[in-house]
């Protein structure tokens, strides 16, 4: 067993992960994986044309090519009325659901699904694609936010009219909605400036880089109950979104989850699962379905880009007096882009009296954008933490100082309404300060940057079980996909509830009828949530555990304690008994009431909001505009780091994953609007030898609601690194980037224009 | 769908024969690094490919008096460990070294990178240079072509129906002569290069630069051999005078266009930079 620094047994201790033998062998059963006997292959055809009305779909020469067992398009599924559009707790808009899953009336976007066949083999699948005419009538489109805001701009969606204003727009337009977080009196917080900074910023659409793509198997049984395999973020909510597409009983559909290939917010819709179930009805099998790597750029979620407008106002003292933000996100073809996120996230690091930030919400002829990490603050911190830069700049007071005296912390009020209870900014700051990094030289052409961020965490329903199996190892089952590492979180809290060695815990993700509801994962929210829910269970399990003991003993259960794995008397007065362990009590319980189990669930309250700092060098080659990251560190606060290893690996992949978005990530579009790098050699994530050694710093400043102190962790590393990118490339060579991607020809010309 | 033939002959002979005899389009593969991707991505459906792997020739590589004859199909990744061909031409073995990954560099070959006929192409700009000439059989026998007259535009070779690529020769390398190969890619690796430079070069005792070549890469519809950039050093001791002009002479050079991995402006600018620092890696090396 081991001892830890903080008093605690398993919590802050660095257990070998559970799924890791398997995943480094090669074992672990992902998305595509699996199969069934008899099944088919199923394929999607998509749209060339990114706006373009179908004016026919002849698909009689598929249907007689020899292997085609069945084709559908939008004409088999549901059509689903506004009235029905939104059913059931915080779903999605159905209605643009089923239209984005395959076409009606008009394509959207090129790569959006127009038909799908199952067939005997992949090669016939793909030859009954080329069989099926469709007859296009190809409309005006419209990729950029600011082209899509414009009067006359090519409209998506007749039936679309601003929300968020009033009067009430009598045109439809391709601005969604209009969003306003506002505390304070900005013109009067301007008014009281000594210095104001104003500038606008860009950023281009980007896709979550996820390696495995979608990928599912789907039986629809002779009675209609249907089975599904995939990878998701969730598949609680494959099951409810795939019902409720398809008209069907949730209790009609089983989900099973398979190991998860990466999500990163981008699992958190579905693509396939109605597709192939409706094959699978429609052919009398099961459909095996697999994307492409160019399918999984054309049509699943990126995130947004966008348009905005930063302006900060400060006295000389560095006191800032007010800060207003504009922000246009592109959603892609239907509404839903985070650009409210984007809003209530981006100047809460700072306690500013006087904010307003204003988001719009725009469709234009892409993919339908879908979370990516941290939704939205990545994008506004961007443009605000260079805005805070610039200022820091024009005060002449150090960035980080800069930060200092503005930091939020406890009682300080944010612009979206709530006050901020125990927070730890502040300590990253101080961290960041003392770092080495922060006082290292550098030299010609190298800068050095700091940017912030913030996230809110999240909770919501979570279920979950913990049983104490008949030898007194115990099983924690779960229903949200482990995606960063819930697995090991829930097996170390479980075992410093019971005190028993890691080694006797197993955590299991369940399918859909193991668990009640779990909303998916994401927003970081399993560790926190679900965490308290086993910890719950566990405890309720505890109880079970004293009663059974104080029923052997013939004593109270009051006077039996539960300490280091065992039942004790809890003192001389209870009586002299030996202890009993967890594998005494298990082995008795046909004489002490049953098995010993609790099953839990909670729609989770009051995750600990979060911060980061980060602090990032580059070197700048004057002559092409290669910017090289020297060094890196990422400071935040996890409240309580479970696990500090994976709380480090999430740290890394965030900042890994944000320096792919500063520098070189974009969705390049031609002038026929169709996606021209929809693969992995020219969209540039990061390769290994692109980063340094991404060093980490864990702030613990433990989140009051949660019984260990949890904060979730996976979402802030994203926010300051393009930030922290941009200001650094501002040190080295006095130049501020303002659009992202920054990358090489973007930067050499910035410096042929101004350097 | 037709089925797609497979062969495998032993000798070069045969192989023409093949390829000569195919009625529909035939394919030579060696290494598949590209051929094999581009048949999965539906982009070629060649009726007959051949393998030229178990053709001796086209594996080995030799040296007969200082003259290297490298097979077409020889694995760039056994090219990078015989020491002494890198030792003599490191920037040729450097430049193929630049394809894709450690996987990739156990099948890729010179002679598949040329005969892919990528104008970014990494390591044809740095046997451009090294004035390698590619050895080719054909139904009517063999030839000799300069490197820079195989490729002819993206995907375009100037060898005749059942001709291939046999061996790759890189000439007998004069004293105090260096080469060198650079790209640029917005990675570190991984990736396809944006502007490729490939130079040669010879001094003489006093270190006066005699003989030059400089190719350029990705900067139009094949690797160009820029005789001004070489002029600009002939006769020169590669001084900063005459770096300025090789770096003029390079851009002057340039007809790149537009698309997603660079603009005009920025590739005709880096490949003025990428010769003067080319240049400066083969100058240090024909020194040494």
């Amino acid at each position: 067993m081991s001892g830890n620094a903080n008093g605690y047994k398993w919590i802050g201790t660095r257990t070998i992960r559970p799924d890791g033998v398997d995943k480094v062998t090669g074992r672990a059963a992902f998305g595509a994986d699996f199969a069934l006997p008899g099944m088919l292959v199923g394929k999607i055809l998509r749209s060339p044309h990114a706006h373009a009305r179908i004016l026919s779909i002849d698909s009689s020469k598929a249907e007689a090519l020899p292997g085609v067992k069945a084709i559908v398009t939008s004409a088999d599924f549901p059509e689903i009325p506004p009235s029905e559009a939104i059913k059931g707790s915080s779903p999605p808009n159905y209605r643009h659901l089923s239209q984005n899953l395959m076409a009606r009336e008009k394509v959207l976007y090129d790569g959006h699904a127009v038909a799908a066949v199952a067939a005997t083999s992949a090669a016939v699948a793909s030859e009954a694609l080329s069989l099926i005419s469709v007859e296009y009538e190809v409309l005006p489109h419209v990729t950029d936010v600011l082209e899509a805001m414009k009067p006359d701009a090519p409209v998506l969606h007749d039936d679309l009219f601003t929300g968020g204003v009033e009067p009430k727009p009598d045109k439809p337009s391709n601005v969604a909605k209009r969003v306003e977080f506002a505390i304070g009196d900005i013109d009067a917080g301007f008014a009281d400036a000594d210095v104001v900074v104003e500038r606008d910023y860009s950023t281009e659409g980007i896709h979550q880089g996820y390696i495995e793509t979608h990928a599912v198997v789907a039986n629809m049984g002779e009675d209609g109950q249907a089975t599904i395999w995939c990878s998701s973020q969730g598949h609680f909510m494959v099951r409810q979104y795939t019902a409720g597409l398809l008209n069907m009983n949730i209790g009609d559909i089983k989900v099973t989850p398979a190991e998860i290939g990466g999500g990163f917010g981008g699992k958190t819709t579905v693509y396939l699962e109605p597709v192939a179930l409706l094959l699978s009805r429609k052919s009398g099998h099961a459909i095996k379905m697999v994307m492409t790597r160019d399918e999984v750029f054309r049509a699943t979620g990126p995130t947004s880009g966008s348009a905005m407008t930063i302006k900060i106002g400060a006295k000389k003292d560095g006191k800032i007096t007010a800060a207003e933000a504009d922000l246009k996100f592109f959603a892609g073809a239907f509404p839903g882009a985070p650009v409210h996120l984007g809003c209530m996230c981006g100047f809460t690091p700072y306690d500013i009296e006087n904010v307003k930030a204003v988001g719009f919400d725009v469709v234009t002829n892409r993919p339908k954008a879908i979370s990516y990490r941290a939704p939205g603050a990545p994008i506004a911190a961007f443009a605000i933490e260079s805005a805070i830069d610039e200022l820091a700049g024009k005060l002449n007071i150090e960035p980080l100082a800069l930060r200092e005296m503005n930091a939020a912390r406890e009682g300080t009020r944010t612009a979206y309404g709530p006050t901020l209870g125990v927070v730890g900014f502040e300590e990253t700051l101080e961290a960041a300060k003392t770092h080495p990094h922060f006082s290292e030289p550098l030299g010609p052409d190298q800068g050095r940057g700091i940017a912030s961020g913030y996230w809110f965490n999240v909770g919501g329903e979570s279920s979950a079980s913990v049983s104490v199996n008949e030898d007194g190892s115990v099983t924690v089952t779960s229903g949200a996909p482990d995606i960063g590492g819930s697995r090991a979180s829930l097996c170390i809290m479980a075992a410093e509830v019971f005190g028993i060695d890691i080694g006797e815990v197993r955590a299991v993700i369940g399918d859909t009828n193991a668990t009640a509801f779990n909303r998916h994962t994401g927003g970081s929210r399993v560790t926190f949530a679900l965490g308290m829910v086993v910890v719950n269970a566990a405890e309720d399990c505890i109880v079970q555990l004293r009663t059974a003991a104080a029923k052997i003993w013939d004593i109270d259960v009051e006077a039996v304690v539960w300490e280091e794995g065992e039942a004790r008397p809890a003192g001389d007065n209870a009586g002299k008994f030996e202890p009993l362990s967890l594998g005494d009590l298990a082995a008795k319980t046909p004489m002490t009431g049953g098995p010993i189990s609790s099953e839990k669930s909670s729609n989770v309250q009051g995750p600990g909001p979060a911060f980061g700092t980060h602090i990032c060098d580059v070197e700048v080659d004057r002559e092409t505009g290669h910017v090289k990251i020297l060094r890196y560190t990422a400071i935040q606060d996890a409240g309580r780091a479970i696990h500090p290893g994976y709380v480090e690996g999430q740290m890394q992949g965030g900042v890994a994953q944000g320096i792919g978005w500063a520098l070189n990530e974009e969705y390049i579009y031609g002038d026929d609007g169709r996606l021209q790098n929809p693969g992995f050699l020219d969209y540039r994530i990061p390769v290994a030898s692109d980063l340094p050694m991404i060093d980490t710093v864990i702030v613990e400043v433990p989140n009051p609601t949660h019984p260990y102190g949890v904060r979730g962790v996976g979402e802030i590393p994203i926010i300051p690194p393009m930030a922290a990118v941009a200001n650094a490339i501002e040190d080295a060579v006095g130049m501020r980037l303002t659009d992202l991607p920054m990358s090489p020809p973007k930067v050499l010309e910035a410096l042929e224009n101004g350097g | 769908m037709s089925a797609l033939q497979y062969k495998a002959p032993t000798s070069v002979d045969e192989a023409a024969a093949l390829l000569a005899g195919a009625s529909g389009e035939a394919r030579v593969l060696a290494g598949g690094t590209d051929l094999l991707v581009q048949l999965r991505a539906a982009m070629i459906a060649p009726e007959l490919i051949v393998d030229v792997k178990h053709i001796p020739e086209l594996t080995s590589v030799s040296v007969e008096d200082g003259v290297y004859s490298i097979g077409a199909a020889a694995a760039s990744a056994e090219l990078h460990e015989n020491a002494d061909l890198f030792a003599m031409w490191p920037g040729v073995i450097e430049a193929m070294d630049l394809v894709g990954s450690t996987q990739i560099q156990g099948r890729a070959s010179l002679g598949g990178n040329l005969c892919n006929a990528s104008p970014a192409a990494d390591s044809v700009p740095a046997m451009i240079a090294a004035s390698a000439v590619c050895v080719i059989a054909g139904p009517n026998g063999t030839r000799e072509v300069p490197v820079e007259d195989v490729a002819t535009g993206p995907g375009q070779t100037s060898l005749a129906k059942g001709e291939f690529v046999v061996t790759i020769r890189l000439p007998k390398k004069a004293p105090r002569t260096g080469d060198a190969y650079l790209r640029f890619i917005p990675r570190t690796e991984m990736d396809i290069a944006v502007v490729g430079v490939g130079v040669c070069l010879t001094l003489d005792e006093g270190g006066v630069c005699t003989a030059a070549r400089v190719s350029l890469g990705a900067v139009a519809a094949r690797a160009l051999l820029v005789k001004d950039a070489a002029d600009a050093l002939i006769g020169t001791k590669c001084d900063d005078a005459a770096m300025a002009n090789l770096d003029a002479a390079a851009q002057a050079a340039c007809s790149p266009i537009n698309d997603k991995r660079g603009t005009i402006e920025f590739r005709t600018k880096v490949a003025g930079v990428l010769a003067r620092r080319a240049t400066a890696i083969a100058l240090e090396r024909a020194r040494s």
